[in-house]
């Protein structure tokens, strides 16, 4: 059994120094040095509330905020709306806005898309800070250096209304990568190597680093984080470098201190991740965790839907890898091909590359950007016995519709192979 | 610490590794009202479960017990009537949800083979022991800061918020 199946520390005096989520813990709470198994109250730079949040059977009136200029709300798991009670819930978080005028509202419209990849594209999360959002996902964020995780409803209604909210500090598990990626596998095969590895990382944070992470984009390091929710780690950081810096400073003037891991910093493991021996991996149904196999193993099941999207692969990286492996060719007859953009500037992006010509051309159906098929809602649900390979976060029973359908997990690249050919394909072939 | 002790004994029901919020809570019930939402719970791997649940019954998880989303999946569990949840380790969302909506619950990380379902027994979250009373066998349980425990006595988070004029009262 790996590490990661110990029991959780118990609090005990800890005199080395502090890994990046007990330095930013430390720093937001207000404590000289935390260890694991403290209880801390810290202070939340950001709060982003969602179309979710605001459905009946979930909301709670919020009559009194502290400081509505941390707020963010954006409407991305069902948009547009599919029904009347989530175009009510809507009307709910609109009239939300504007009684407490927050200015950071992403409506259906030309900034809309998945909360987590917004976060990306303008830069909301701050290196060093705190960032909480109701959505399992918010992780992602961790990618900049920010102290990001999902948290429950009453979760979130505090961080809105206090700006403030508790978190027991975990022991953190290093993973140090090195080398290149090889031709045709991604991020998203690095994360499937991890889950089969080491499985859950529950009550721990996970921290990345090493010399790998410059060649990586941060669209590729952002796959990572946000996959990190499945592997119920607390919370996900990268270590700081100037690929992330600037683009922070991009998209966002505010200041902000990123934090660097002690050198004497204690982890409960550290674990070498070399790039350049990954290969295409698919994770069968129902879980990642210890479920990943290489694509050979998979190689000729036959699929209905190939679907690539979510906070987790929506990017213009991904739709551009998928493009690459699509292009000149024609999805499997009886394939649905569904794409979905992390945003509205991806899509426009996309657009304008000619990316999403090559998709379309190939057969592939591109819908606006949003949470969607990711969560079963809408745009793309699967039917009894239906068989799925997608290329976003999560593949439980029943997670994209039907209990009885087989969802396969894997990267985009092995998504768009399957979709041509009609079956789970290792990509190698398609993409020189 | 106020509010009543987090001491709870009853018969056991015992579930795996890995449990995930999606078997908790199905997509199926996400537009139904939070008392319905609790009666598909495990709809889709243990049918019609829910409805064999009597108050008070103990649910005993494997390793990474919540593993998954936000949804309030624990609310169903505490609408279910299961008075606590004692499970390896607890996915940390999860267990955040379980404390903000006030449903009892504590990792014991020795618990694998503890129990067979239908047993009875006693989880003492503020002493953070779990015995089996079929048995006669007694766990240590990692233990919830006192500040947690105080949180779910005192009802959870909206509550709280309610009682500060923070957020409206529940109609």
């Amino acid at each position: 059994m790996s590490e990661a199946r110990k029991p959780p520390a118990t609090a005990r005096p800890h005199s080395g120094g502090m890994t990046i989520a007990e330095k930013i813990l430390a720093r937001r709470s207000g404590k000289s040095r935390v260890a694991p198994g403290d209880l801390v109250t810290v202070d939340v730079d950001t709060v982003i509330l969602f179309d979710n949040n605001f459905m009946p059977n979930r909301w709670r009136e919020i009559l009194a905020l502290n400081d509505p200029d941390r707020i963010i709300v954006v409407f991305d798991h069902r948009v547009p709306a599919p029904n009347a009670q989530v175009a009510s819930a809507q009307r709910t978080g609109r009239a939300f806005v504007e009684r407490f005028g927050i200015r950071r509202f992403h409506d259906v419209g030309a900034h809309q898309g998945i909360s987590h990849q917004l976060v990306a594209d303008h830069g909301y999360a701050l290196p060093g800070s705190v960032l909480l959002c109701s959505d399992s996902h918010t992780c992602s964020a961790g990618v900049f250096n920010c102290l990001a995780r999902g948290v429950g409803q009453p979760d979130i209604v505090l961080a809105a209304v206090k700006h403030e909210t508790w978190f027991q500090v975990g022991e953190t598990v290093r993973y140090t990568l090195t080398g290149q990626l090889p031709r045709a596998v991604t991020t998203k095969d690095a994360f499937l190597q991890i889950a089969g590895t080491h499985g859950d990382h529950a009550t721990q944070n996970i921290e990345f680093g090493g010399p790998g992470i410059a060649a990586l984009s941060i669209s590729a390091r952002k796959t990572l984080t946000t996959m990190a929710a499945e592997l119920s780690a607390e919370f996900a950081t990268f270590e700081p470098d100037p690929v992330m810096i600037d683009w922070v400073r991009a998209r966002n003037p505010a200041p902000f201190e990123a934090v660097y891991p002690d050198a004497d910093a204690r982890y409960a493991a550290v674990r070498d991740v070399e790039l350049s021996t990954l290969e295409p991996l698919v994770a069968l149904p129902d879980s990642v965790i210890g479920n990943s196999r290489p694509v050979a193993e998979a190689a000729g099941i036959r699929i209905d839907q190939a679907f690539i999207g979510s906070c987790a692969n929506g990017t213009l990286e991904d739709l551009t890898l998928a493009a690459q492996v699509v292009a000149g060719r024609q999805v499997a007859p009886g394939v649905r091909f569904i794409v979905t953009p992390g945003s509205q500037q991806i899509y426009r992006d996309a657009l304008r590359s000619g990316v999403i010509a090559q998709l379309a051309e190939a057969g592939a159906v591109i819908t606006p950007p949003t949470c969607g098929a990711c969560g079963g809602g809408h745009l793309g649900a699967l039917g009894p016995d239906e068989t799925c390979i997608t290329a976003t976060t999560r593949n439980f029973k029943g997670r994209m519709g039907d209990p009885s359908a087989r969802i396969f997990m894997a990267s985009p690249v092995t998504v768009a192979a399957s979709a041509l050919t009609g079956l789970i394909t290792d990509p190698r072939e398609f993409l020189q | 610490m106020t509010g009543p002790a987090l001491r709870f004994e009853g018969r056991v029901w015992v579930v795996g590794n890995d449990i995930n919020t999606d078997l908790i809570l199905p997509i199926q019930a996400f537009y139904l009202p939070a008392e319905e939402q609790a009666k598909h719970v495990f709809s889709a791997n243990r049918p019609d479960w829910a409805a064999q649940v009597c108050p008070g019954d103990i649910l005993v998880g494997g390793r990474n017990f919540g593993m998954g989303s936000s949804r309030p999946a624990a609310r169903s569990l505490k609408n279910l009537g299961l008075a606590c949840l004692v499970a390896q380790s607890i996915n940390g969302l999860f267990f955040r949800n379980c404390v903000n909506f006030a449903f009892p619950a504590i990792a014991c990380p020795g618990l694998a083979e503890a129990f067979t379902e239908g047993e009875r027994a006693r989880v003492d979250i503020d002493a953070a022991e779990v015995f089996n009373l079929s048995r006669g066998t007694r766990l240590s349980a990692t233990p919830v800061p006192p500040a947690l425990r105080a949180l779910i006595s005192a009802g959870g988070v909206f509550p709280m918020l309610e009682r500060e004029g923070s957020i409206a009262a529940q109609r």
